[in-house]
C-alpha cells in the first residue's frame, strides 16, 4: 500500500476510536462536563494529564529545538518536568481537597472577592488561547504534509473531531479520550527512536543509545557529534552559548509557568481522594518522562544523521558534501513544504551547511569556497522526517502523523474545556447569572466550547505573526500572575485580598511590559519593541523568556507587604485554609455571605 | 482534631517538602546549570556527566521524587490519623 492510503487508514482509525470514546463516555451533568465526576483513576488521569500537558510543540517541535540547540535545549526538558515537582508538593493535593472546578473559582474563594476571580479569568482565558493557536498550527501541518490536504481543509476536519468530543463529552469524554490519544503517541514517538537508535549505535534503548559507540567504531555518538558540528563552526553540541542566569531564569520560568497552567492544575480535580491527587501527579510526570527522555536523544541522533547525509566525505575538500542532484527523496518532499529550503551560493551543485554567523570560522568557511550555508532546516520537521531520513517503513511514517495529530488535538482539546469553564462556571455562574440552572449551565458551557473552537481554527488558520513570542509569554504570565496566589493562599494563611489583588497585577504588569518592551505583542502600532533584543540590554541579563521569574518574585514581595499592612483575611478565610491542608473530611464549604 | 495536632502534621509536612525541594534543585539548577562545567569533566556511560543530568538525570529524579513523597505524606497522614478512607 502507498504511503498516503496508509496514513489515511491510520489516522482514520485513531479517529473513530477517539469519536467512539467520546460517545461511550458523554457527560450527563456540569460535574462529568467540568471535572469528569471526580471517578477518574490516578493512573488513566496520569495519562490523560501526559496527553493533555504533551502538545504539538513537545511531539513535533521540541526534539528539533533541542537538535539544534544542543546543551542549551536542556531549558524545556528541565522546565517542562521540574514544574510537575512543585504541582504535586504545593497545589495538587490541596486543590482536589478544596474540590471545586475551576482555578479562578480557587482565587475567588480563597480571596473572598469576585475582582480576584475576574483577574484570574482574564490570565486564564489568555494563556489558553496563545496554546491554542500553536496546536491549530501543529495540526495543519501534520494534515498538509501527510494527508496532502489544504491546510485549511485539515484544520476544519480537526476542529469538527474536536468539537465532538469537547462539546459532547466534555472533562469525561476528554479525559478518557486522552487516554487512548496518549497510547497512540508516545507509540508513535518511542518507534522511530528505538529504530533509530539501533541502526545508529545498536542500542534498542534511545535513552542509552544516545551515549553509546558508534556502531563498527569505537567513538561514542556524543563525542562524534560535538566534532562534527564544531569543525562546521556550530558550538559543541554537549555546551551551551546561553550566559547562566538566562538558563537558570528560563529553566525556573517554564517550571512555575508548567505548575500555573490552568490546563495542567484542573486535571487533578478530576481524581477520587487527595492522595489520588499526589499520586496522580506522579503518573502524570512518568508518563511525560518517557517521551521527555527519548526526545534528546532523538535530537541528537537527528542532527548527526543530518550531518553525515549532508557531509558524507571530509570537512572543506570540495567533493565531501552532497551533491544537490544526489539528494535524499525526504529533502525533496520537505522542499515542497518550504520547511526546507537550498539555495546554492557558491553554485558548485553541492549542499554546504554549516554556521555562517559565527565570526571565527568566516575565514575557514571562505578558504573552502564556501559563501554561507545553502540548506535551511525548519526546526517542526525533525520528528516528522526522522523516520523517512533513517529510511524507515511506510507504517512508521503513518503513524508518526496520527501521533502528531493526536498531540494537537488532546491538548487543544483540554485547553478549549479550560476556557469553556472559565467563560460558563466563571463569568455566567459565577458572576453574570448567578442562579443559573444546571442544565442551561451545561448548556452555557457547550456553546462557549464551540465558540472557542471556532476562535482557535480562525488563530491556527491565519497565526498572528507573534505566536512564537506569545509562548513564552504565556509561561511568564501563569507564573507571575496564577501561581502565586494559589501558593500563598495555601501555604500562607494570613495572606489577604489586597495582597493578592496587588501581587497579580504587579506580576501581570511587569512581565508583560519587559516582553511588550523587547519583544513586540500588542503595541506594534505604537512602536514597541522599543528596546534591542540583546543580553547587554537585558535586566540583569534575564531574556524576556525567563523574565517570569522576575515578575513571580515581585508579584510575592507585593503581595506578602501589602497584606501585612492590611486587615487580615476573616475568620472563616483562615478555617477554610486549615481545612484543606488536611486530606480527610469533606471538600471545602464556603458560606456564601463571605464572597 | 486538636490544634496542635492539627499544626504537628503541618509542620511534618514542611519538612519533608522542603528536603524534596532541596533535592529538586540540586539535581537540576546545580548539577544541570550552575555546576555543569564541572560535572561534564566527568564522563559516565558516555554522557558528560553535567549535560545528563541536564538532559536525563533530573527527570529521572523528578519521576522518583513524586512519588517519594505521595508515599511518605501517606505514612505521614497515617500517623496523624488525617488519612481519607
Amino acid at each position: 500500500m502507498e504511503l498516503k492510503a496508509l496514513t489515511y487508514l491510520v489516522v482514520g482509525a485513531t479517529f473513530a476510536l477517539y469519536i467512539g470514546i467520546a460517545i461511550w463516555s458523554r457527560a450527563h451533568n456540569t460535574g462529568d462536563f467540568y471535572i469528569a465526576g471526580k471517578g477518574v483513576s490516578p493512573i488513566a488521569n496520569g495519562m490523560a494529564t501526559a496527553a493533555d500537558w504533551m502538545s504539538a510543540a513537545s511531539f513535533i517541535s521540541m526534539a528539533g529545538l533541542i537538535a539544534f540547540l544542543g546543551y542549551d535545549g536542556s531549558v524545556y526538558l528541565m522546565g517542562w518536568t521540574g514544574g510537575y515537582v512543585l504541582l504535586a508538593l504545593f497545589l495538587a493535593p490541596y486543590l482536589r481537597k478544596f474540590g471545586k472546578f475551576t482555578v479562578p473559582e480557587f482565587i475567588g474563594e480563597r480571596y473572598y472577592s469576585k475582582t480576584a476571580r475576574i483577574v484570574a479569568v482574564i490570565c486564564l482565558i489568555f494563556v489558553s488561547f496563545t496554546y491554542v493557536a500553536g496546536q491549530m498550527r501543529g495540526v495543519g501541518i501534520v494534515f498538509s504534509r501527510f494527508l496532502e490536504v489544504d491546510v485549511t481543509v485539515g484544520l476544519m476536519i480537526g476542529m469538527a473531531l474536536v468539537f465532538v468530543y469537547a462539546v459532547m463529552g466534555g472533562m469525561k469524554g476528554i479525559t478518557y479520550t486522552q487516554v487512548a490519544q496518549y497510547c497512540v503517541l508516545i507509540f508513535a514517538y518511542t518507534v522511530p527512536a528505538v529504530f533509530i537508535g539501533i541502526e545508529i549505535t545498536g542500542n534498542p534503548i534511545p535513552q542509552l543509545a544516545f551515549g553509546s559507540d558508534i556502531a563498527g567504531t569505537g567513538a561514542g555518538l556524543l563525542e562524534k557529534l560535538d566534532d562534527i558540528v564544531t569543525s562546521l563552526g556550530f558550538n559543541e553540541y554537549t555546551s551551551g552559548t546561553k550566559s547562566k542566569i538566562d538558563v537558570f531564569c528560563i529553566t525556573l520560568a517554564l517550571m512555575v509557568g508548567t505548575a500555573g497552567l490552568p490546563h495542567v492544575i484542573v486535571r487533578f480535580f478530576t481524581v477520587p481522594r487527595v492522595r489520588d491527587a499526589r499520586l496522580s501527579a506522579g503518573y502524570a510526570l512518568l508518563f511525560i518522562a518517557l517521551l521527555y527522555t527519548t526526545a534528546p536523544a532523538v535530537g541528537a541522533m537527528a542532527r548527526y544523521n543530518l550531518a553525515n547525509i549532508i557531509l558524507p566525505g571530509e570537512v572543506g575538500t570540495g567533493t565531501g558534501n552532497l551533491r544537490y542532484e544526489d539528494r535524499p527523496d525526504w529533502m525533496k518532499t520537505w522542499e515542497q513544504t518550504g520547511l526546507l529550503t537550498f539555495e546554492d551560493r557558491n553554485g558548485d551543485g553541492r549542499i554546504q551547511y554549516y554556521n555562517d554567523l559565527n565570526p571565527q570560522f568566516a575565514e575557514k568557511a571562505a578558504s573552502y569556497g564556501w559563501q554561507g550555508s545553502e540548506l535551511s532546516v525548519d526546526n517542526d520537521i525533525v520528528v516528522l522526517a526522522n523516520p523517512e531520513i533513517a529510511g524507515l517503513p511506510d507504517w512508521v511514517i503513518a503513524l508518526v502523523a496520527a501521533g502528531g495529530i493526536a498531540a494537537a488535538l488532546s491538548t487543544a482539546a483540554g485547553l478549549l474545556l479550560v476556557i469553556s469553564a472559565a467563560v460558563s462556571h466563571d463569568l455566567v455562574k459565577g458572576i453574570f447569572v448567578p442562579g443559573i440552572s444546571e442544565q442551561n449551565e451545561l448548556r452555557t458551557g457547550r456553546v462557549a466550547a464551540a465558540f472557542a473552537i471556532l476562535i482557535a481554527g480562525y488563530l491556527g488558520f491565519d497565526p498572528p505573526g507573534w505566536v512564537a513570542q506569545v509562548v513564552a509569554f504565556a509561561f511568564g504570565l501563569a507564573a507571575a500572575s496564577l501561581f502565586p496566589p494559589i501558593l500563598l493562599g495555601i501555604f500562607f494563611k494570613r495572606m489577604n485580598k489586597h495582597g493578592a489583588i496587588a501581587g497579580m497585577l504587579t506580576g501581570l504588569l511587569f512581565s508583560y511590559g519587559y516582553i511588550e518592551y523587547f519583544k513586540g505583542l500588542f503595541l506594534k502600532w505604537a512602536g514597541s519593541p522599543w528596546g534591542e533584543n540583546v543580553a547587554s540590554e537585558w535586566l540583569f541579563g534575564i531574556s524576556p523568556e525567563g523574565i517570569g521569574v522576575v515578575g513571580m518574585l515581585l508579584n510575592v514581595l507585593v503581595a506578602l507587604t501589602v497584606s501585612c499592612f492590611t486587615a487580615p483575611p476573616p475568620q472563616r478565610i483562615q478555617a477554610l485554609v486549615e481545612h484543606i491542608r488536611v486530606p480527610r473530611g469533606p471538600s471545602a464549604q464556603v458560606p456564601e455571605e463571605v464572597l | 482534631m486538636t490544634q496542635a495536632n492539627r499544626s504537628a502534621y503541618w509542620r511534618a509536612n514542611l519538612r519533608l517538602v522542603a528536603s524534596c525541594m532541596t533535592v529538586w534543585f540540586v539535581c537540576s539548577y546545580v548539577f544541570g546549570i550552575l555546576l555543569v562545567e564541572q560535572m561534564n569533566r566527568i564522563t559516565v556511560a558516555g554522557f558528560k556527566l553535567g549535560f545528563w543530568f541536564a538532559q536525563q538525570g533530573s527527570i529521572y529524579i523528578f519521576v522518583l521524587l513524586i512519588f517519594f513523597y505521595a508515599w511518605c505524606m501517606n505514612k505521614i497522614d497515617q500517623k496523624y490519623d488525617v488519612h481519607e478512607d
